[in-house]
């Protein structure tokens, strides 16, 4: 077996993933490009994971093309300001935040949607931006932690956890305000959580401290501030009520 | 992550055309694909942008519902005809993720969710046949406790075996609601039961669904209701909220005075697919709702159940779940 | 010149606490930036490339096609890297020996993450495997005693056992944890010729900024160090990691400044473990509960790179009086990254077995669990029989239980039943050493009136800017809201490392003494003013208060201190100090006391277990800021209940990696499962051990709070598990 077959036949073990067997025939260029992107993945997963040594070396010019980035050119509309960029395809919206517009209160926490320290608004949902490729934002609404002040008068939530003191090292603290922020909104709109139905409220859910620590647990506090930070929605609840 | 072409697609007929491209994927809300490509299990060419085809309506027409692929989990759990007629449904999505993820998640992109088995999930691992078919199975001799109990793949075909479960809250209630799936493909529409969507690992653990690679999903269609007044969705975890299910149980009941007159009852976490169990089901109809005929419902639900090195306790604790959950049921659901 | 103790002690300056902390805006605006946030022109990217056999050496490493990849710019690996010196005991690609998976083995720097990431996975890399050590269990018979320290005994153990009328004779275990600061370590390193620039997410700058001036040989004045805020650390970031020294590295070779940021997924062996232990207790008392011998052997991992050793057996040394006592600790060589402190190194893994075995010896001996402490309360330290400077554990145990509503207890389990609900009363006792350390300080009087203070230490989420506001407030009697504080910085005088519960106890003496050498400059000033109305009075006469100063003795004899420096050219009064220890420290042991109480309900069905209270007094002197010292105790509770449900990394025995490195499968808390925390502390200073009165309180909350859950776990449902955490399918088949 020479070095290349034996690589294609690495490769079409990854070429099989998630593919059902009637894949649809495709055209010949698209083909060839497909071929050279999983010969790339296929042997590199295979050496990664495995330290098999390698069966071919892929041209420099082919490692280049494969590797080169996607570019997409996009409008970002962050905190009422619409900015123009060109980014890498697989740019999270957390990262075009963070490395891109230098808007750095959004944090990245865990960069899988296991922490929520990345939450922001998006048309005035919360959502992780980690997981959300930025490319899919083109044309929302994006509300960060920066934009929630009217300048110095800070949003209701954010007044309420400086007061209550929700929080320790800060590092979870602007996804957990926004977080907090749609709460207020959703609890409006009448939405239900899973307490709800523990407690057979499902037709209109009060916003008891155990609804507040359900709908609030999209948001890891690592320092363990969560008293501070169900007093500090509760505060902000009866603000909005009131 | 290697690098894609992203495109939005405006409609179903747009992104069907699209996927021919090989490598090509549908993306939804993106919280399972995109996390995948970030650890490098998954990589697509293209993504298909499908959240902007129009599929975003709840629809009830006649005793039906059609339910649009790309309708939010949070939406479609706090949808009035939702809350109403299939309670079970948005107990079921609100026990899944968070608050954020399900914000993002789509109705499609759940059916798609793939397992969370550690092996799976981390390319180090050299052994996941899922993930590389014919290279092993790393959970069987590793840690097993979070992995299925029923259905699973393997005997001594090495190559083939794979003891993942699915890890999708919804899915388990659209099972338990005998829901069925309405797909688009090159050669036209079909529609599949949710109970032959998923599959069971056998020969090919690799391929999660019965959906061809070409194929969009479009809508869910959940039948005229039965279990509105009495269901519950018991998720049994690691931890109070955010946390992937041990065990979860979706149990319903249709109920005339105290007699069972129809049963629905899915599990997850316990085997590839959402399990449902018709011979549950069955066992019940007619019964008086009774402990001792959701003990009969729970044995044979778990019915050739084989335990892994970690993961026995899951037999005991899923029976004990089937109980609790049509006890809670029959109760009936709380205004 | 005035001796500073006679300014320093005869009125103990009033406190005005700050109400919200410090840094509360900066945090709620998201404005605090962190080490990977700071602006950085032409930064490049560091991807860390991890090992993934546990055991081996690295027989090549093919960087062709990864060196060729889009926007790569440098590659380095074992074989091309420029020699450093290697501080500590960290993985700098300086050989080619793998000890665990996971290990970082090559730097690819690139102009953006994504493209260092993809790049990565172009290295061909070919191991010589070797046999690795991956089971604890199977290893546990060759376990040895660590190279340095390992067992001490007391008494004659063999009488005292003897002599015993109930005997507990268990083991327990808990698992391997890591830290998991929301914020991942993360650096931005720029160099300016051999002059070094670092943001670093850490626990202390000074310790970057050596071991970075060791690694390459440069003098520390050369390394700039700033972390203004940091995300957490709980120990991790208490050592210098390899990545830090590595996106040095990584700068120098790429000849740009390089950012590295942490995956989530790296965060589990590389930055440190804490390693599992597995406690062998024997307790042995006579009928009424005096505990003849107590004995407690800890064994837990240590990597193959450095012995370090989780004492979980050290604090049962002060804890009680029994007559006789014996610890041991040893370690199992595993491949596996490094052990290192995580809160409460030692007294939070160790309490778990012995305030376990506590809670069954009461049983035994049908003594409620609290009497049974209040019977064995050490009055001394039972090492050398010191006297403690202050312990007020019994107030602790009264006040918590009347807060908690103990007597309601009952003492036989599985009685109490709500619904599917099973209730159940747990307690424990807290403990943690108090440490303090020396630490400069520079605190200046500013024309305008207010006050600045400079500590070359850091505040990681524990509010070390709120007190150090404070401090410098009280000691000019104004409000501590005209303090402008700046830490996390090299160029401010040296403090030591955020940990050990040492920061309060340590920096605020320092402030302390650094604004009494101010105030005395100023007071000086105004002495020598011929046209300040205080001109000519003495020193020991001028007291501050509000920004004016006044003669004690003539009250009305006074001025504004921007008057006065206005006067005097405008000038800044500036003095720095670096706080003393006290001379009389070894004739003392200092110790913080607690009393933890925790009420659970299992369900019956799921055996899912919910803490509903928790309950805690806390004797750790004065607690210089009531919201910031509060919260920080919570969250040690918090902690608690994480060790006692929820997390473990697990460690695949064939592959040698953590099957669970990510927020999905390694458990720590959601809001969801903490409901009531009720913390408080018994408020009386201990002024033996500093100035302030004030010992540390970072850690004590998670020390007991584990056991009290266990211990409420069976209460609630006879069901005794002593293997951490406890999960839902351990109660079920116990």
């Amino acid at each position: 077996m020479s070095p290349a077959s034996c690589t294609d036949s690495l490769l079409d073990l990854e070429e099989s993933l998630n593919e059902t067997p009637d894949h649809p025939s495709t055209p010949a260029e698209i083909e060839l490009s497909r071929r050279t992107f999983i010969k790339t993945t296929g042997f590199l997963t295979a050496a990664v994971a495995t330290g098999l040594p390698h069966l071919a070396d892929a041209q420099d010019g082919q490692t280049l093309a494969i590797t080169t980035p996607q570019m997409a050119q996009l409008t970002l509309k962050v905190n009422g300001t619409s900015k123009a960029l060109t980014l890498d395809t697989r740019t999270s919206l957390l990262d075009a935040l963070r490395e891109h517009l230098q808007l750095t209160g959004s944090k990245k926490g865990c960069d899988h949607g296991q922490c929520g320290a990345c939450t922001i608004l998006v048309d005035g949902r919360r959502i992780n931006s980690c997981l959300t490729l930025a490319v899919t934002a083109e044309g929302a609404e994006i509300t960060t932690i920066e934009g929630l002040a009217k300048g110095d008068e800070l949003h209701p939530v954010q007044a309420s956890f400086l007061e209550h003191d929700g929080f320790q090292c800060g590092y979870c603290t602007p996804g957990q305000i926004c977080s907090a922020v749609a709460l207020l909104q959703e609890h409006k709109h009448n939405t239900l959580s899973t307490v709800s139905f523990e407690t057979g409220s499902t037709a209109h859910p009060e916003l008891t401290d155990n609804e507040i620590r359900e709908r609030m647990s999209g948001n890891i506090c690592r320092c363990g501030a969560y008293p501070n930070i169900v007093a500090a929605v509760r505060h902000a609840a009866k603000g909005v009520r009131a | 992550m290697n690098p894609f072409q992203y495109q939005r697609a405006t409609s179903p007929d747009e992104a069907v055309h699209a996927v021919s491209v090989r490598g090509a994927k549908f993306l939804g809300g993106g919280t399972n694909l995109v996390d995948l490509m970030k650890y490098n299990v998954e990589h697509p060419s293209t993504l298909i942008d499908v959240t902007h085809v129009g599929f975003d309506q709840i629809a009830t027409t006649g005793t039906t519902t059609i339910v649009g692929a790309g309708v939010r989990n949070s939406d479609l759990a706090n949808h009035e005809a939702i809350r109403t007629n299939y309670p079970l449904l948005s107990q079921a999505l609100l026990s899944g993720a968070s608050p954020q993820l399900r914000n993002m998640a789509t109705t499609g992109g759940n059916l798609m969710q793939r397992t969370r088995c550690y092996y799976f999930m981390d390319t180090a691992f050299p052994a996941c046949n899922k993930r590389t078919p014919g290279s092993g199975c790393a959970a069987i001799k590793g840690f097993n406790r979070i992995h299925a109990i029923l259905g699973a793949s393997g005997g001594s075909e090495g190559h083939t075996e794979c003891i993942a479960t699915n890890p999708s809250d919804m899915s388990v209630a659209l099972a338990a609601l005998n829901a069925t799936i309405h797909v688009t493909g090159p050669k036209g529409k079909r529609i599949i039961p949710i109970t032959d969507f998923h599959r069971l690992p056998g020969d090919t653990p690799n391929i999660d669904t019965n959906l061809k690679s070409d194929e969009l999903i479009t809508a869910v269609e959940l039948p005229a209701p039965k279990f509105a007044k009495h269901s519950y969705y018991l998720k049994v975890r690691d931890r109070q909220s955010y946390a992937f299910a041990l065990v979860s149980v979706a149990a319903g009941l249709e109920i005339n005075g105290n007699t069972i007159r129809s049963a629905g009852l899915a599990l997850g976490g316990v085997a590839h697919k959402p399990w449902h169990s018709s011979d549950a089901e069955k066992s019940l109809i007619g019964a008086t709702a009774s402990s001792d005929a959701f003990r009969r419902a729970a044995d044979l639900a778990v019915a050739g159940a084989v335990p892994r090195e970690h993961n026995a306790f899951k037999i005991e604790l899923a029976k004990q779940s089937i109980v609790r959950a049509f006890t809670l049921a029959a109760q009936g659901v709380q205004a | 010149m005035i001796a500073l103790d006679e300014i320093a002690t005869p009125t103990k300056p009033e406190r005005r606490e700050l109400a919200t902390r410090y840094d509360a805006l900066a945090k709620v605006t998201g404005r605090a930036k962190y080490a990977a946030e700071f602006p950085t022109e032409n930064v490049a990217y560091a991807y860390v490339v991890q090992a993934t056999i546990p055991s081996g050496t690295i027989a090549s490493i093919d960087q062709e096609a990864a060196s060729h990849a889009s926007g790569v710019l440098s590659v380095i690996t074992p074989f091309n890297t420029p020699k450093l010196a290697v501080p500590g005991t960290v993985n700098i690609l300086q050989d080619d020996k793998i000890l665990f998976s996971g290990q970082p083995i090559a730097i690819v720097v690139a102009r953006s993450l994504l493209e260092a990431r993809q790049a990565a996975k172009l290295l061909r890399i070919q191991y010589k495997d070797q046999p690795a050590k991956l089971d604890f269990n199977a290893l546990l018979k060759g376990a040895r005693p660590p190279k340095r320290g390992g067992s001490t005994r007391r008494g004659d153990a063999e009488a005292s056992l003897a002599k015993a009328a109930v005997v507990v004779d268990q083991t327990y275990s808990t698992p391997i944890q890591n830290h998991n600061p929301m914020e991942p370590h993360a650096t931005i390193a720029s160099w300016d010729g051999d002059k070094l620039s670092v943001y670093d997410a850490t626990q202390g700058i000074s310790g970057v900024q050596g071991s970075l001036a060791r690694a390459f040989s440069i003098p520390p004045a050369n390394v700039h160090v700033q972390c203004p805020y940091t995300g957490g650390g709980f120990g991790c970031k208490g050592y210098v990691w390899s990545h830090t020294i590595l996106a040095a590295l990584a700068a120098k070779v790429a000849q740009r400044p390089v950012k590295l940021v942490l995956e989530r997924e790296q965060m589990f062996g590389p930055v440190g473990s804490r390693p599992n232990t597995y406690q062998h207790i024997k307790l042995a008392a006579s009928p009424d509960g005096k505990l003849l011998l107590v004995q407690h052997d800890s064994t837990c991992y240590t990597s193959l790179i450095s012995d370090w050793v989780e004492s979980a057996a050290a604090s049962t040394e002060i804890l009680y009086a029994s007559e006789s006592l014996t610890t041991a600790h040893n370690v199992v060589e595993m491949n596996l990254g490094m052990g290192t402190w995580m809160r409460a190194p030692g007294e939070a893994t160790g309490s778990v077995g012995l305030e376990i075995a506590l809670d069954e010896l009461a049983e035994k001996l049908n003594i409620d669990p609290v009497q049974l402490r209040l019977i064995n309360y050490a009055e001394n330290d039972p090492r050398q029989g010191k006297p403690w400077t202050s312990k007020h554990l019994r107030e602790c145990y009264s006040q918590a239980s009347d807060r908690f509503g103990w007597s309601k207890r009952k003492a036989k389990p599985g009685q109490v039943r709500e619904g599917n609900k099973l209730i159940g009363y747990g307690m424990a006792t807290a403990n943690y050493g108090a440490g303090r350390r020396p630490s400069a300080a520079v605190v200046r009087i500013l024309p305008n009136g207010r006050l600045f203070v400079g500590v070359g230490t850091q505040d990681i989420g524990t509010g070390t800017y709120t007190i150090l506001a404070q401090t410098a407030a009280d000691t000019f009697n104004m409000d501590p809201t005209l303090v402008d504080v700046k830490l996390g910085d090299t160029t401010l005088p040296p403090s030591g490392g955020s940990g050990g519960s040492t920061t309060a106890a340590s920096v605020c003496p320092g402030v302390y003494d650094a604004a009494i050498q101010a105030k005395l400059k100023l007071a000086q000033l105004a002495i020598a003013d011929s046209q300040s109305p205080l001109h000519g009075a003495t020193a020991e006469d001028i007291h501050t208060r509000d920004g004016k100063l006044f003669l004690k003795s003539t009250p009305d004899k006074s001025e504004t201190i921007t008057t006065l420096l206005a006067r005097n050219g405008n000038q800044t009064i500036e003095a720095t100090a670096t706080s003393e220890m006290p001379k009389d420290r070894d004739s003392f042991s200092s110790h913080s006391w607690g009393a933890i109480f925790a009420e659970v309900a299992v369900d019956a069905h799921t055996h899912m277990v919910q803490v509903r209270r928790m309950v805690g007094t806390y004797d750790i002197g004065t607690l210089i800021n009531h919201t910031t010292g509060t919260n920080q105790l919570v969250g040690g509770v918090v902690w608690g209940v994480s060790m006692a449900l929820h997390e473990e990394t697990l460690i695949d025995t064939t592959y040698g990696r953590t099957i669970n490195e990510n927020f999905a499968e390694y458990h720590v808390p959601v809001n969801a499962d903490i409901h009531e925390i009720d913390v408080t502390a018994v408020g009386i200073p201990d002024y033996k051990f500093n100035p302030l009165g004030s010992r540390g309180i970072g850690e004590i909350g998670i020390t007991g709070a584990a056991a009290a859950i266990a211990n409420a776990i069976y209460n609630a449902t006879g069901k005794r598990v002593r293997e951490l955490p406890i999960t839902l399918d351990k109660i079920m088949q116990a």
